[in-house]
């Protein structure tokens, strides 16, 4: 219908059913979940089960905890997009496709990993238990853990993938006029892949907020310490799924909300 | 051919103990619902019954008892449904998708699971109040974690978990791995989990038996071979493989 009106008027417009339909049907197949749960959605009972101290709990724990995995992202990402973008390292190809290996793997294999190397018994763990007392499975700094190593890949992409459009010539006029290496990165390199950083850093704390897999594999479930939103969603589930459906909307709310919030201003700059 | 295969079956059939030999022609495609605590025994069970049975293939489809009683109710096809619980068979009895009085097959109870070697050096169901040990339980939402409730209300023992896991393979896995120094778990995932661990018994595990049913579904397809396996299942050969497994008569 689309392709035969475009047809006989506006050339610009021109649609080919043969995209529109798919693309409409795609569009329906992702957002009817979403509707979905927000038609089944309690409503009546919703204020008083959101203001439970579960809920409260298992929300402020998942909004902390994806934000200080965050940080570690951001703190440990931009140098590694810096290492994989600009330096002449031998095997860069190789580099760049291991640190996307936790964007495809299952998180629940990424949370067995962590545990066999930092829990108890890990390789890396033992130490930190047997000299310093450290054990990290089963605490929030666990949780923080199992989030960053998921969520890490999408802010190194993002961030490396700014830096490769950015004129490294920029920084090579810094240093020729005599900045450092560090101030030419902060000042020059920085600035300019802003908006890539802003992008990578909003996807990279949504998916450490929707964390589920490597969260109950490596840090566990414990209300208050390691429950969050994404683990009380499935084990309500398994006995009350109204109270799952609640902790869902809220989830999706949160999620969405931050999303569009920082979408106009940051991520289409950096498209 | 078909004689051929005939020949073949009463020399299977002559191997097998001449009573369970092919009564009732139990044949075709028996696709049973069976909770994912029996999947050892069960498929073992399946293979027994077809090796007596010529023409009869059983198939399973092995997940929480919740979830399989979902699926039934939502219409997924089935013969038969074998629940860890019987709260779980109820799901599917109050919507008639079984009408027929289950059977109760089975009993399992809690161990105390421990790393080998036990480092924490656990005894007894007071350790798991001890606050400098690592302790997993299952949550209370999942069936073994409603069980240790149970048991540590009988105990007088307020335990203090470091993590409520949400099935009691993941609990399990835990101690496998010597994350935890103990856990509480089905005695058949114990014995499940060969030597990476090691089971303890104790004395409250007889407040909280779970107790194991199975029946036929009402719109079973094939009604012959549902009540052939299920009689298989209580059989006395039945029996004792799972009795193997670690699962008590009941």
């Amino acid at each position: 219908m689309t392709g035969v009106r475009a047809g006989t008027g506006v050339r610009r417009a021109r649609l080919p059913v043969v995209l529109v339909v798919p693309a409409v049907v795609g569009l329906a197949f992702l957002l009817l979940p979403l509707v979905g749960l927000l038609v089944r959605a309690p409503w009546g009972t919703l204020p008083q089960r959101l203001f439970s101290a579960e809920v409260g709990d298992a929300l402020l724990l998942s909004l902390v905890c994806a934000s200080l995995a965050t940080v570690v992202c951001v703190v440990l990402g931009v140098p590694l997009a810096w290492v994989l973008a600009r330096s002449d390292l031998p095997g860069r190809g190789v580099l760049r496709a291991l640190v996307t290996v936790p964007l495809v793997l299952p998180p629940v294999v990424g949370g067995v990993a962590l545990l066999l190397v930092l829990g108890r018994r890990g390789l890396v763990g033992q130490y930190l238990d047997a000299w310093f007392g450290i054990s990290l499975p089963f605490t929030t700094a666990g949780v923080v853990l199992a989030e960053a190593f998921v969520a890490m890949p999408f802010l190194v992409i993002s961030v490396e993938g700014a830096l490769r459009a950015a004129d490294p010539r920029f920084e090579e006029a810094a240093a020729t006029l005599g900045a450092s290496r560090w101030l030419a990165f902060r000042r020059v390199t920085l600035p300019s892949v802003l908006p890539g950083l802003v992008a990578g850093t909003v996807l990279c704390w949504s998916r450490a907020l929707g964390e589920f897999g490597a969260t109950i594999t490596f840090a566990g479930n414990y209300p208050g310490e390691t429950t969050t939103m994404p683990l009380a969603v499935y084990l309500a589930l398994e006995s009350d799924p109204d109270a799952a459906i609640v902790l869902s909307v809220v989830l999706l709310l949160v999620s969405v909300g931050v999303l569009a919030g920082l979408r106009d201003r940051w991520i289409r700059g950096a498209a | 051919m078909k004689k051929v295969l005939a020949v073949l079956a009463l020399v299977v059939a002559g191997c097998g103990t001449p009573e369970a030999a092919n009564r009732g022609g139990a044949s075709g495609d028996i696709t049973v619902f069976a909770a994912a605590s029996l999947t050892e025994s069960f498929t073992k069970l399946g293979k027994d019954f077809e090796a007596a049975h010529p023409g009869a293939k059983v198939t399973f489809n092995f997940a929480g008892s919740s979830a399989l009683a979902q699926q039934l109710n939502q219409g997924a096809p089935a013969e038969l449904f074998a629940s860890a619980a019987p709260a779980n068979m109820r799901q599917v009895t109050d919507t008639g998708t079984v009408k027929a009085e289950p059977t109760t097959f089975a009993k399992n109870t809690l161990q105390i699971v421990v790393p080998k070697g036990n480092p924490g050096g656990v005894t007894g169901l007071a350790d798991f109040a001890k606050a400098d040990l690592k302790i997993a339980l299952c949550a209370e939402q999942v069936p073994c974690g409603a069980a240790a409730k149970k048991v540590f209300e009988a105990a007088g023992v307020t335990a203090r978990p470091d993590t409520l896991e949400q099935d009691v393979k993941a609990t399990l896995a835990k101690v496998a791995l010597g994350e935890v120094d103990a856990a509480l778990v089905y005695r058949t995932d114990v014995k499940a989990a060969g030597d990476k661990v090691e089971g303890k018994d104790f004395p409250e595990a007889a407040e909280a038996v779970n107790a194991y049913v199975i029946a036929p579904l009402a719109n079973a397809r094939n009604k012959v071979g549902a009540q052939a396996f299920l009689d298989h299942v209580v059989s006395e050969a039945g029996r004792a493989v799972l009795v193997e497994a670690g699962f008590t008569a009941p």
